[in-house]
């Protein structure tokens, strides 16, 4: 829930750009939301803002029911990893690690050390997202598509309440951006994981339970 | 991956792993790094070890004389009634040298205490005289000290009442064999005629000259100080703790002692420069290596940059990505040092096996100190963590948002 978020940054001479101006939003449990808008509308700062990754200028975030205002820096980075997966445009997974290394990463993060069942519910996400085969194979070895299930694999490793997807088909070709948006509707189903879906694509956003625009920094339309 | 690991060691060894050829370069430096350390440190220690054993090869650790005697100027009520002059120095006994002896036997870490006594004397023999310094020995207590038996190069060591051992230049300058009989007499007109049953190479000339070795009876009768001892002669456990212990046998019995460190204080100085100046350079050389795992870990951070966004949005924290960089450090310090140190083993051996003396052995003993490679080790190690500190402060410091977006 964001109420009253405003998000302003220096400028040149020293004057502050403010860039999101007071938005006010509830993404219920279990939704699935796509976030639509022109480049340079705010998008990824509003993503930045839901996933803790950033912090507002002013107003409130409240994340799977904790207020985030008063929450120190490792704070935020405990409730991120343990509520919130994020799914980038260029799936940003980590080279140096397989694929199941990969979406075993949050777990690793938060437990420290490897286990089999960490192991084991990692294999149960690559097998749900179609890659079972390919899950002790270099991340850097898969197609874009393959390495952006991966990502979403990962995404649910935690079993978040919040899954945000910053324009994750928007490298891929229509086949697998089909598969992707898939895969993550599945789990959003199945899981009852809300998904904030950042697309350019009418089509896939057409999909989603709700659409909402973003221009200028305000919340200009509220589809359902 | 292996399940005893913590994530911040998985994830700094596969880093290390990805980056072959750049792990590879600054391992090699750090190795060459602490091969130069490790190389010279066994050097110097096996140099001023060998310096120092040739240098306390005829003398003890710790030499303890009489007071010295002072002239007692008379005094009236208007000051002084005579001019004073200083005294000389008589050969005298030290005053109940059997009870000091005990005395500092019992201080800890002396290891031998005997008695000796010595004075100058003549060596005469046909037409041919030297003057030397006759030394009087209880040969099996001073053996301990100067190992003489070792170094007879003809004859035997034996020493009776009759017996005398003289240096190999003595032994030329006078023209004399083992067996011969040659004549000593001492300042106060005593004289005795003793058989030469062996000669000895000290290692040094002015000592092979000079230096004349009898029985400590018979010395006593030649320098007419019958039951008496001129020095009482100290070997020590630590000879580095030479100059602490000569202070407590001054505390304890009130004599003159000198220590080795105080008889050589040129050398004893010039040990500690040669120290100083080799510890500033294994510091410059620690530095580079120090130096080289920092720019390469600094460019390692900016490299991975986006990764580490990546891991900071999946929850982890900045002393969790501070950890993988340091750890990163700690490895290849501690490989190189590794690496370092068998290099450093393989060029001792060379250099032994390389450089000799022109009668085989080699030019001075090197021993290879297992605690020198743990000592590597732990600093190569430490200097690894230290030089990644900075990289791995940038690396934690990295705002996730800018780090992703690249």
């Amino acid at each position: 829930m964001l109420e009253g978020v405003c998000k302003s940054y220096p400028g040149a001479g020293g004057a502050e750009v403010e860039v999101l101006h007071g938005i006010d939003f509830v993404l219920g449990q279990g939704e699935f939301v796509a976030l639509m808008g022109p480049s340079g509308s705010g998008k990824s700062t509003l993503l930045n803002l839901v996933g803790l990754l950033d912090r507002p200028s002013a107003g409130r975030i409240r994340v799977a029911g904790n207020e985030t205002t008063t929450l120190d820096e490792a704070g935020l980075t405990r409730l991120r990893g343990r509520s919130i997966g994020f799914v980038f445009q260029y799936h940003y997974l980590v080279p140096a690690f397989t694929a199941i290394e990969n979406v075993m990463m949050p777990m690793l993060l938060a437990r420290g050390r490897p286990d089999a069942p960490m192991r084991e519910r990692a294999a149960k996400l690559l097998e749900q997202v179609g890659l079972t085969a390919w899950s002790d194979s270099k991340v850097n070895l898969l197609s874009g598509g393959q390495q952006q299930r991966v990502a979403i694999a990962r995404a649910l490793a935690m079993n978040p309440a919040l899954i945000l997807a910053d324009e994750p088909t928007g490298n891929l070709d229509t086949k697998s951006a089909d598969s992707v948006f898939n895969v993550m509707r599945e789990a959003n189903r199945s899981q009852g994981t809300a998904v904030f879906f950042v697309t350019h694509n009418p089509q896939l956003a057409a999909r989603c339970d709700r659409i909402v625009e973003l221009v200028d920094g305000l919340i200009v339309a509220r589809e359902r | 991956m292996r399940s005893w690991m913590p994530f911040e060691w998985i994830a700094a060894l596969r880093f290390l792993g990805e980056g072959r050829m750049q792990t590879a370069f600054i391992i090699v430096g750090a190795s060459i790094g602490v091969a130069v350390v490790v190389f010279m440190s066994a050097i110097l220690t096996g140099m001023q070890a060998n310096i120092i054993r040739r240098s306390l090869l005829s003398q003890p650790h710790i030499m303890i004389q009489p007071a010295e005697e002072v002239a007692r100027p008379l005094r009236d009520l208007k000051g002084e009634a005579a001019i004073v002059q200083k005294r000389t120095q008589r050969l005298i006994s030290i005053d109940q040298w059997q009870r000091h002896m005990e005395i500092i036997r019992a201080i800890p870490g002396v290891d031998v205490v005997t008695p000796t006594v010595s004075g100058a004397a003549f060596a005469l023999r046909g037409d041919a005289n030297r003057s030397v310094t006759l030394t009087g020995i209880e040969p099996g207590e001073y053996s301990r000290i100067v190992p003489l038996p070792d170094k007879v190069v003809a004859g035997t060591w034996r020493l009776t009442t009759t017996d005398v051992l003289i240096g190999t230049e003595l032994a030329l300058d006078l023209g004399a064999a083992v067996g011969d009989k040659m004549r000593i007499a001492t300042p106060n007109g005593t004289s005795l005629t003793l058989i030469i049953s062996g000669i000895f190479d000290l290692g040094n000339k002015g000592v092979n000259e000079r230096q004349v070795y009898v029985l400590l009876r018979t010395a006593q009768d030649l320098l007419n100080l019958v039951g008496g001892a001129s020095n009482l002669n100290v070997t020590v456990k630590d000879i580095w703790a030479a100059e602490d212990i000569s202070q407590k046998i001054n505390a304890a019995v009130g004599l003159e002692a000198d220590s080795w460190i105080r008889t050589n204080s040129q050398l004893f100085l010039a040990l500690n420069a040669q120290t100083i100046s080799n510890t500033s350079l294994r510091i410059a050389v620690a530095a580079c290596v120090a130096l080289g795992i920092a720019s390469v870990l600094v460019v390692s951070v900016v490299q991975k940059s986006r990764e580490i966004g990546i891991l900071r949005a999946m929850g982890a924290s900045r002393r969790q990505v501070m950890n993988v960089f340091l750890i990163q450090g700690g490895i290849v310090g501690l490989v190189g040092s590794f690496f370092g140190t068998s290099i450093a083993a393989a060029c001792l051996h060379m250099w032994m096996s390389l450089l000799k003396n022109p009668d085989g052995t080699p030019l001075f003993l090197l021993t290879w100190d297992p605690g020198l490679a743990v000592w590597a080790a732990v600093l190569a190690t430490l200097t690894g963590v230290g030089a990644a500190v900075t990289p791995a402060r940038r690396a934690a410091r990295l705002d996730p948002v800018v780090a992703i977006r690249g």
